[in-house]
């Protein structure tokens, strides 16, 4: 009689890479299919996100932005998990992933408008398919899912794809979207950027799974671990769940590997829960340095470069926070306007305190 | 002209939209293949097909999340959550998502849903079956509230709720579904949400009632009409908005009145009632407005339900107060 084995039976995942932080290719079989100026673009998206994140934080402490959840260290994940999408395709993120709806059609003055309070921030121009930044972790996964049942009803090829970091893997939604879009075979990708921490909480806290890939054994679809420091890997690994999205193969869940060189948020002291070594380890991966000697080598970008959209990202970020704090104030009369498509007597009744 | 139950009626409401609109699309826990376990969704799936009607997985927030992300893209889902007490694990997709879109797109987006769900006592269900959860809605910005009391205003309000391009929580009570029929049109009509209905006359008293309760309330003024006295009643039909100038005009003429509702005392909608009826229409008032209503204990245990729940005797006691104030 054999007997029984208290494991579960799955294989350890293995972050698929494409880049060395060296810049050097380590996968060549994996090194997504783009054009010299499609990676310069992407370079140049992913300085002028790590400038506007300096930019941000600075304006944050002049309290001329107010909520903020910083981005420098996610710049490959966050720019190269939208690059490869159409624009049709929609982008439904967390409160972290101002990068992704902005290169997806946002203008930045709006996202400085939902970062400062104030409703224009969410009224997302026509034809941009993007949501607002959602708050409540792991809702929306289940909009995104939704979205992609949209897109399977109505026969478009069309993709979402979705944001949480590792602590969102943890909330009973998380679940229930990944798990709603393999039983209805849907065009999702399942982005996790796991950057280690829940704010304070360590990824090993979470849970014991060995990685958040393995989430997607639990529901049947496809889950995959990249190094989420390699915007290569992270584009590549993006293009291939899009297409199998787009012939109908269904879901994919991407575990992104990647490190927040700032705090959780500008309320938050790093310096509490984590240690210099381990920030130093990360430093070296930084994705601008890894896929800057890439391009470096190549011959398609110098530091002047980097210094040069720098200073083109610190010129457009001032103009727009000044558009943005030249928008009209609103006001409680407009804001009960918003409520209902028509709005109700005991609405219009309230309406006129405030006039 | 047909006769109908409510359940007919509500079947017959989604029947009509179905196929007026290719955008209404249904699903939930087996309202698919069996057509619900009501059966309030039967032959629809065999009639519509199974891109219109569907089965999910056992998930109600996700269910909530499906419908959502489903007003996204321009479809206007008409999402079912099996038993009242299942909403709490869908609450943050109806009360903080869907009811928030269109406020916070500031317009851009919208939630032209209707989450339809069964409640309310006196069938002796399982624990989580009956409870009256209205209030939590009632006080939740951005989503409106409906209880049908009858067929004919079940299938006019569902075709309204259906139409409607804001989330409407739709509430339908277990002990009406098959209680009576009565005469309903085949074709499509609405009753517009937001309007209340004066269910019977009277001059001495108005009842305020709505769902079971206003059959409750019926069996009451038959009572009170043997000692003489003329209660109004009116079913408010629609919970949020209320439609508080029907309920000032009555009161301006019977000068007094009580509420009636089967969920427990505190807050709730009977509270909401009074309080604007304290705004709107004091000086008009002989006596305070009283509530009839569970008192505040969790949903009875289903042996001593009918004591628990407000029976006419209860309601005939409450508008004695107010004619002896």
């Amino acid at each position: 009689m054999s007997k029984f084995h208290f494991e579960v039976q799955t294989e350890d995942v293995t972050p698929l890479s494409v880049l060395s932080p060296e810049g050097e290719v380590v996968n060549p079989d994996m090194v997504p299919d783009l054009s010299d100026d499609q990676l310069k673009e992407i370079m140049y998206r992913m300085v002028f996100t790590r400038a506007w994140d300096d930019r941000a934080i600075n304006l944050g402490r002049q309290g001329r932005l107010g909520f903020y959840a910083p981005v420098s260290g996610q710049e490959a994940s966050m720019v190269g998990s939208v690059y490869p999408l159409q624009k049709e395709d929609f982008v439904v993120p967390a409160y972290r992933d101002m990068p992704q709806i902005v290169w997806h059609g946002l203008p930045l003055y709006q996202a400085f408008l939902y970062s400062r309070g104030h409703q224009h921030g969410g009224q997302i121009p026509a034809g941009v398919n993007v949501m607002m930044p959602q708050i409540i972790i792991g809702a929306q996964i289940l909009h995104a899912m939704g979205i992609a049942m949209g897109f399977k009803l109505k026969k478009q090829a069309q993709v979402a794809i979705t944001y949480t970091g590792d602590g969102g893997s943890s909330e009973g939604d998380f679940y229930e979207g990944l798990n709603f879009a393999g039983a209805y075979k849907l065009p999702v990708i399942f982005f996790v950027q796991n950057n280690g921490y829940a704010i304070t909480t360590p990824f090993s806290k979470q849970t014991a799974a060995k990685s958040i890939a393995h989430k997607a054994i639990a529901v049947g679809i496809t889950g995959l671990q990249i190094d989420g420091m390699d915007v290569l890997a992270v584009i590549k690994a993006v293009q291939m769940a899009a297409e199998r999205g787009r012939k109908g193969e269904g879901a994919t869940l991407i575990e992104a590997l990647t490190y927040r060189y700032r705090p959780h948020s500008m309320a938050d002291d790093t310096s509490k829960y984590r240690t210099k070594d381990e920030e130093a380890e990360w430093a070296i991966k930084d994705p601008l340095v890894r896929f800057g000697k890439y391009l470096e080598k190549k011959g398609l970008w110098t530091e002047e470069d980097t210094a040069r959209v720098k200073e083109e990202a610190k010129a457009k970020v001032n103009e727009e926070i000044k558009r943005a704090e030249q928008t009209e104030k609103m006001t409680v009369a407009g804001l009960i306007d918003t409520m209902f498509e028509t709005t109700p007597q005991h609405l219009e009744e309230q309406k006129a305190d405030f006039q | 002209m047909a006769q109908m139950n409510m359940k007919e009626a509500i079947r017959d409401a989604m029947r009509v939209e179905l196929k007026r609109d290719p955008n209404v699309i249904i699903f939930g826990e087996d309202v698919g293949h069996v057509g619900g376990v009501f059966r309030t969704t039967e032959g629809l799936q065999k009639e519509f097909g199974e891109d219109r009607v569907f089965d999910t997985p056992l998930a109600e927030a996700a269910i909530g999340g499906l419908a959502v992300g489903l007003g996204i893209q321009g479809f206007r889902p008409i999402a079912e959550i099996q038993f009242v007490g299942f909403i709490y694990e869908a609450m943050d997709q109806m009360c903080v998502q869907a009811a928030r879109m269109r406020f916070r797109s500031g317009g851009r987006y919208n939630s032209p849903i209707v989450f339809r769900t069964p409640f309310g006592g006196g069938v002796k269900a399982a624990e989580l079956h009956t409870d009256s959860l209205e209030g939590l809605m009632i006080q939740t910005p951005g989503i409106k509230v409906v209880v049908p009391s009858n067929p004919y205003d079940a299938k006019g309000l569902m075709i309204a709720a259906i139409r409607d391009n804001d989330p409407v929580f739709f509430m339908e009570h277990l002990n009406l579904y098959h209680a009576f029929r009565a005469e309903v049109p085949e074709d499509d009509y609405t009753v517009e949400l937001g309007k209340a209905s004066i269910v019977r006359e009277g001059k001495d008293v108005t009842i305020l009632a709505y769902g079971l309760m206003v059959h409750t309330a019926m069996k009451a003024a038959a009572e009170l009409e043997k000692e003489g006295v003329q209660a109004e009643i009116i079913d408010l039909r629609t919970l949020m908005p209320l439609d508080i100038d029907t309920i000032v005009a009555s009161i301006k003429k019977t000068n007094r009145a009580i509420v009636v509702q089967e969920a427990q005392k505190t807050s709730g909608v009977a509270a909401e009632v009074i309080a604007q009826i304290n705004e709107k229409a004091i000086l008009h008032l002989e006596a305070p407005v009283l509530r009839v209503a569970g008192p505040d204990t969790i949903y009875p245990f289903a042996q001593i339900e009918d004591q628990w729940l407000p029976n006419p005797a209860r309601i005939v006691a409450a508008v004695n107060k107010v004619l002896n104030f």
